[in-house]
């Protein structure tokens, strides 16, 4: 049970040939591209999708920060969609791989904060001093706040593995507990399958809260620089 | 068939439509999968076109033909995507069968 555990995430090989690149590319096969002005169902669902969240999240920037929509877009459907086919049964989830999500983080704050070292230089270096604190304090604080910029890439991608491994790990061990138990007693058979339904229902929605907290950091680091 | 053969390559009998075509006789090559007989088969299956090229053509046509019949009607249901993510499913079964294994209930593994 211990090894058998960790197993589901181990990077899919296939008679040694690494599939991964397959199961990155799996969802783009789900988001079909639009061609005429009145299309079928799955696109016209996920263009109003699309449509309201580009709306909501976007809203905030200014010209300068729209320009990156495509790319905030992109992310959260990319995100949510791998999450969600991460709780279909059996399937391997590529955002519980810290080297992927680290890959997606980091080039998106750097992304950000050199566009605003670029554009705003006085205001970019402000941000390492906020408005008010005692002259004694000042070098101590700029040195805490050059940390806390250093970190948002590194919480960025550590966030999101963490939630997603976790929650796989918790479906796997309670879902194990329930079948194990129901040979035992029934009843707490019962108890844990209902709170395994419950987790369920939580996963998929850590699955959108997720995407949508990855994009919405990256977008307000980005508001902060243009 | 040398007669046949010689027949079918004028640009006239080119220009026939596929039904006539077929009754009339054609090439391995030009065959459907449905229209080869079996003791064609392993000559048929030989004449395919196996380079990268080939294997991409045959893949977009897969793929459209999908696309085309289940999702892009009018009134397409859950169940064109659904198909698909069973699919999805069984694949990831298949390729973790051998961790598999060893979960069943069973006296010795």
């Amino acid at each position: 049970m211990n090894e058998n555990l960790f197993a589901s995430f181990a990077t899919p090989t296939m008679m040694g040939l690494p599939i991964v690149i397959l199961i990155i590319m799996f969802p783009s096969i789900l988001f079909p591209s639009p061609n005429r002005l009145i299309n079928n169902r799955l696109i016209s669902i996920q263009q109003w999708l699309v449509q309201l969240t580009s709306k909501q999240m976007m809203a905030i920037h200014n010209n300068k920060g729209q320009t990156w929509t495509l790319m905030l877009m992109s992310l959260i459907l990319f995100i949510g969609s791998t999450n969600l086919l991460g709780l279909l049964p059996h399937s391997f989830t590529p955002t519980t791989q810290l080297s992927m999500n680290l890959g997606m983080a980091i080039p998106l704050w750097a992304g950000t904060v050199f566009m605003g070292f670029r554009h705003k230089t006085k205001a970019a270096l402000a941000h390492f001093l906020p408005q008010g604190t005692p002259i004694f304090l000042i070098p101590m604080l700029v040195i805490i706040e050059t940390i806390s910029l250093f970190i948002q890439p590194v919480a960025l991608a550590v966030r999101l593995t963490a939630n997603i491994t976790a929650g796989h790990l918790l479906i796997h061990l309670i879902g194990g507990a329930t079948l194990a138990l129901m040979s035992i007693s029934p009843s707490t058979a019962l108890i844990t399958f209902i709170i395994l339904i419950l987790l369920t229902i939580l996963e998929f929605a850590v699955a959108m809260i997720q995407a949508y907290v990855f994009t919405l950091l990256v977008s307000l680091y980005l508001h902060d620089n243009t | 068939m040398a007669s046949v053969e010689m027949w079918y390559s004028s640009p006239w009998t080119k220009s026939l439509p596929m039904r006539v075509k077929t009754k009339l006789g054609l090439p391995l090559k030009e065959k459907k999968l449905m229209e080869v007989k079996l003791g064609e088969l392993p000559s048929w299956i030989l004449m395919r076109d196996f380079t990268p090229k080939g294997i991409a053509g045959a893949f977009q046509r897969g793929y459209y033909r999908y696309y085309n019949k289940y999702i892009n009607v009018k009134k397409g249901s859950v169940a064109g995507i659904s198909m698909v993510l069973a699919a999805y499913v069984l694949f990831n079964y298949c390729r973790s069968y051998k961790e598999l294994k060893h979960e069943r209930r069973r006296k010795y593994h």
